[in-house]
């Protein structure tokens, strides 16, 4: 991958943010826009957004052992994962939701495009939500994804990861991003993961194991905080600018 | 170099249906009987560099109310709060690349010295191949505050047409058409936010 075609056309820091254009990923060359993005000041538009936009969260949602309401259990190794969301002044992000989605322990996803012959789990759904608390604090518990096979180049494997999707307080914090285990081989082969541009920024999407966190005789536990995007300096600052 | 603690973004990839687009997530009406304002339908689809429909896109809106006020504890302007009106919407596309909102029209809002925005709607896309997702705005093409709107006259004359929602003809609700082109020829602005 270090001699994939990067495109230039970036959003947010690039020092941080994969590229639209990152050949190397297939589904990247017809798909990425191609003209600069167009650099606006912000506005209320984008320093509001929605607040919990689901109000039927339960308990049991951030249950993925358990939610396919089957009354059996996922098979696999049970894992924690939890941590903070935080914007990048470190401030905590209370009450926002989180989504996520994975494979089973098998790597397979309960969805009709995923098609390879890894086996389907009847107690597992791989779908998950949960608020963060006052603290800015999520916790899921749930099985350890399996790694699986894709055809974006010849015996292309996905490194085991989960999928999440965080609100934040604004338009400006909306971020749908994967996080990885530690330790996994397949990093380096994943074009996806690859695409991130830096190592320090690739580092901060791999949890940590937490022996702290580890349930005796229940589960392992691992540690993995968010860092979306506030408001850059004063609202409204640049927008005396003119035309 | 407060951004270097950020998390970077990944591809929603293609098996986020079941969760991000179970039933009660789901947010293509927006309104409900007593949410005051203009309805209309906003109705569109996402094309990728070959002209081909993305049946595997999500889009998101965000918008304020018909007063022209957000439903955020930010947003502290004169304008009424209408407790029936959130203002997101969330929908996937169809094998077709078709996504629809059934929404009210945003009033005007705020740009923040004085002046007012032309009533406008927030949009992002997610998609497999889209590492990060994008985002634009809707604008309506019938409307005459879009002359003197202070951000769209950041965005080159010639490319402004790709951000402005046609209302359709001959139907008898209101209906704007508002397609997205990732890529290629009518690429749609997407903003460096």
């Amino acid at each position: 991958m270090s001699n994939t075609t990067i495109g230039s056309i970036i959003r947010g820091d690039r020092e941080v943010f994969p590229p639209y254009l990152y050949e190397a990923y297939q589904s990247t060359r017809r798909r990425a826009p191609t003209l600069p993005l167009i650099d606006v000041p912000l506005t209320l538009t984008e320093l509001t957004g929605p607040g919990p936009v689901i109000s039927s969260v339960s308990p049991e949602d951030a249950d993925l052992t358990r939610n396919a309401g089957t009354g059996g259990e996922a098979i696999g190794q049970r894992i924690i994962v939890t941590g903070r969301v935080l914007d990048d002044h470190g401030r905590a992000i209370p009450n926002t939701l989180l989504e996520i989605w994975q494979a089973n322990a098998a790597g397979r996803y309960l969805h009709k495009r995923d098609q390879w012959p890894g086996p389907l789990d009847p107690n597992f759904l791989g779908i998950g939500r949960c608020l963060t608390n006052a603290e800015g604090v999520y916790r899921f518990l749930t099985i350890r994804p399996g790694a699986y096979p894709w055809k974006n180049h010849p015996n292309a494997w996905r490194p085991a990861h989960i999928h999440f999707s965080v609100f934040g307080p604004f338009t400006l914090s909306r971020l749908v991003t994967q996080m990885y285990f530690p330790d996994d081989p397949l990093h380096a082969l994943d074009p996806i993961m690859q695409s991130v541009p830096t190592e320090e920024a690739r580092k901060r999407l791999i949890a940590t194991y937490d022996h702290n966190l580890t349930e005796p005789e229940w589960a392992l536990g691992y540690h993995w905080d968010i860092i979306v995007r506030g408001p850059n300096g004063t609202p409204f600052e640049s927008a005396e600018v003119g035309q | 170099m407060s951004a270097n603690g950020l998390t970077s973004s990944q591809t929603v990839g293609p098996f986020f249906f079941p969760c991000l687009l179970r039933e009660d997530a789901c947010r293509s009406v927006l309104v409900l009987p007593e949410t005051v304002g203009e309805r209309i339908r906003i109705e569109g689809r996402v094309f990728d560099g070959d002209g081909i429909p993305v049946p595997d896109a999500m889009v998101e809106i965000w918008q304020a109310n018909a007063h022209g006020r957000y439903n955020h504890p930010l947003d502290q302007g004169p304008a009424a709060l209408d407790p029936s009106f959130m203002g997101f919407g969330r929908c996937g596309t169809d094998d077709d690349g078709y996504y629809w909102f059934e929404t009210i029209k945003p009033g005007a809002v705020p740009f923040g010295d004085g002046r007012l925005q032309a009533p406008h709607i927030c949009v992002s896309v997610f998609a497999r191949g889209l590492l990060n997702h994008v985002v634009t705005r809707l604008y309506f093409a019938d409307e005459p505050a879009n002359a003197d709107d202070p951000v769209l006259h950041y965005v080159p004359v010639d490319r402004q047409a790709t951000l402005l929602a046609q209302r359709e003809s001959g139907s008898e609700s209101i209906v704007y058409r508002f397609d997205i082109v990732l890529q290629g020829e009518g690429e749609t602005v997407f903003f460096n936010l």
